[in-house]
């Protein structure tokens, strides 16, 4: 069996489980977003008088973080009624951040674990060994009723890693590669591992990057085999119990790819798809109106250093906003003290409050007709910062802060290379 | 449940996301009507006006990729979507829809097949579709197990409620 199989086993009490088999799953953590009441209309509707297990949901604040508009202050207060009422003790308000940052922050993304939250980038946490997967919010109302879920047991593919990253190339920038070259339906109803001497050396931020962008090849979860990064990781945040699982020898993967990183170049994922990946070259000199540095993609604190390393002693370029938003409190108060928000703000980026922001067009940052856009999360569907018109391009953080200053897209891996001035 | 279904054919490309269907500025909304004004914005500004209860959608792969919001799966189900036959579906849409009793089936190549405008008569348990404006007949995999118990029951919803019913 697979790790994530063994994962799904323990979870449904069974000694094994096969690809396809419907398990029921007990869910260690439960996370739900709050452009979802919907939830709690389904688990009302199902005849939910008490939720199952409040000591294992988790509520975050973090789409509308605040509230901008009267329905969504509205949609707020009926949650801190529910959880109150419900004896949810988690409830992250507005000053918290995104879900997937701010359940890392706290240690709570962890090997073996069932993590379900109503947001589809719960992907993210196979970074750390677990198995998150996004639903929608009638399934969290059965999670609310029963503290279980049912799954289909999903193929597996694996991606082996490997080669080094140059200068001012990230994992941000391999991942769009990898998703570009496989497509934007590669991994439906499938799982994705990655694998390989380069992951190995990949930061937990980095890591997080690759997992949560696997959701844009459609897969239903992912997985890194957790290692000493992450064991170091989980020590600091306090978290000394975890079962790890380990896939055996002779398990068998729907595919494998290999990936070298090795000579590869920044790239952008230009609109309106994902997978419609190029060398960022290809695009180096298209004006833009917004820099967005941010979201569960893009926005933890080696990014916003990554940022601070380009936009030291220099200024945003005066036609572009550039919005900063770190995705949780804690990203922001480490950042805040390495200095690095001193750096942007100074050099004239807008700094937002920590969440999702601009990224689904709801607020902070929408975009109008026939404006651009690059920004270091995560999709750049038709629409998805506003106006239908708008154009998004998909990079990594240093890409994005590149951009801000000059006023267009352009290669950030000048800054990066040490001892050669630009 | 009902598995025969007669509508019109509303046909769409790839990668069709969930922004597309219900852009994310209204997911505020939580009142079904609301929600029903907004279907397919982000693809056909006209599909509100131009769709009637009964139709049917047909897409080519990953149709309803992105985002959880079960908002792109409540705004079909609100104006009448008898069924939606794609190549593929993002995942998390597939469970929304099975989840609150909207038939969605897999049907490889279906995209290449069907115009729009068609008159389609599909079977949602034998998965056969007929084109009955131009005779063709379609094979989609018939639904099966846990998600075809669920469409029956009308939605998880029923579901758990008489499980809970039988509790007690």
């Amino acid at each position: 069996m697979h790790a994530i199989e063994k994962i799904m086993a323990r979870a449904a009490g069974e000694k094994e489980v096969t690809t396809g088999q419907i398990v029921n799953c007990r869910i260690d953590i439960a996370g739900i977003n709050d452009l979802y009441l919907q939830t709690v209309r389904s688990f009302e509707e199902m005849g939910g008088i008490k939720v199952a297990a409040p000591d294992r949901v988790i509520v975050f604040f973090d789409h509308y973080a605040p509230a901008s508009t009267i329905i969504q202050a509205e949609n707020h207060k009926h949650f801190r009624t529910f959880c109150s009422q419900q004896g949810i003790e988690q409830l992250c308000d507005v000053n918290c951040g995104v879900c997937h940052q701010v359940l890392a922050d706290r240690g709570m993304s962890g090997p073996g674990k069932i993590m379900v939250v109503t947001d589809s980038h719960t992907t993210t946490h196979g970074a750390f060994g677990a198995f998150g997967t996004g639903v929608g919010a009638t399934d969290m109302g059965v999670i609310l009723s029963t503290g279980s879920l049912w799954f289909r047991v999903p193929e597996i593919i694996r991606i082996n890693l490997e080669g080094e990253l140059g200068p001012g190339v990230s994992a941000k920038d391999l991942i769009l590669h990898i998703i570009g070259k496989l497509g934007a339906d590669h991994a439906v109803y499938k799982a994705v591992e990655f694998c390989g001497p380069l992951l190995k050396r990949l930061s937990i931020s980095e890591r997080m990057a690759l997992c949560n962008m696997t959701t844009e090849m459609g897969a239903k979860t992912s997985y890194i085999q957790p290692d000493d990064i992450t064991f170091d990781f989980l020590r600091e945040k306090g978290v000394e119990k975890f079962e790890t699982f380990f896939t055996d020898p002779d398990f068998s993967y729907a595919g494998e790819y290999n990936f070298n990183a090795t000579g590869l170049t920044p790239r952008v994922a230009a609109p309106h798809s994902v997978d419609n990946v190029f060398p960022l070259e290809d695009y180096a000199g298209t004006r833009i109106d917004q820099a967005y540095l941010g979201t569960c993609t893009g926005g933890r604190v080696e990014d916003i250093a990554s940022a601070a390393k380009v936009l030291g002693g220099r200024k945003v370029h005066p036609e572009v906003r550039f919005l900063v938003v770190p995705a949780s409190k804690d990203v922001l108060l480490e950042a805040m003290a390495m200095g690095h928000i001193q750096t942007l703000v100074q050099a004239g980026a807008t700094l937002v409050s920590p969440g999702c922001a601009a990224c689904l067009g709801t607020h902070q940052g929408m975009l109008t007709d026939s404006e651009v856009c690059i920004t270091s999360a995560n999709r750049n569907f038709p629409g998805r910062m506003g106006d239908t018109g708008a154009k998004i391009f998909l990079s990594s953080p240093a890409s994005v802060a590149a951009a801000a200053v000059a006023g267009e897209i352009v290669d950030p891996s000048p800054y990066f290379v040490t001892g050669r001035p630009l | 449940m009902e598995t025969q279904f007669i509508g019109r054919a509303f046909t769409f490309g790839k990668n069709i996301d969930t922004d597309q269907i219900y852009p994310g500025r209204f997911v505020e909304l939580t009142r079904e009507k609301d929600i029903a004004r907004h279907a397919m914005e982000g693809a056909d500004p006209e599909f509100v006006k131009q769709f009637k209860a009964g139709d049917i959608i047909v897409a080519s792969t990953n149709f309803g990729c992105g985002s959880s919001r079960e908002h792109a799966a409540i705004t079909l189900k609100a104006v009448g979507t008898a069924c939606i036959i794609a190549e593929s579906f993002g995942r998390i849409f597939y469970r929304n829809a099975v989840n609150l009793g909207l038939p969605v089936l897999v049907c490889p190549g279906v995209s290449q097949h069907i115009d729009k405008g068609d008159e389609l008569s599909v079977n949602i348990e034998t998965g056969l579709i007929k084109d009955l404006t131009t005779g063709k007949d379609l094979h989609a995999q018939p639904l099966t197990g846990y998600p075809l118990k669920i469409l029956s029951a009308g939605g998880i919803k029923t579901l758990i409620r008489e499980k809970r019913t039988q509790r007690h």
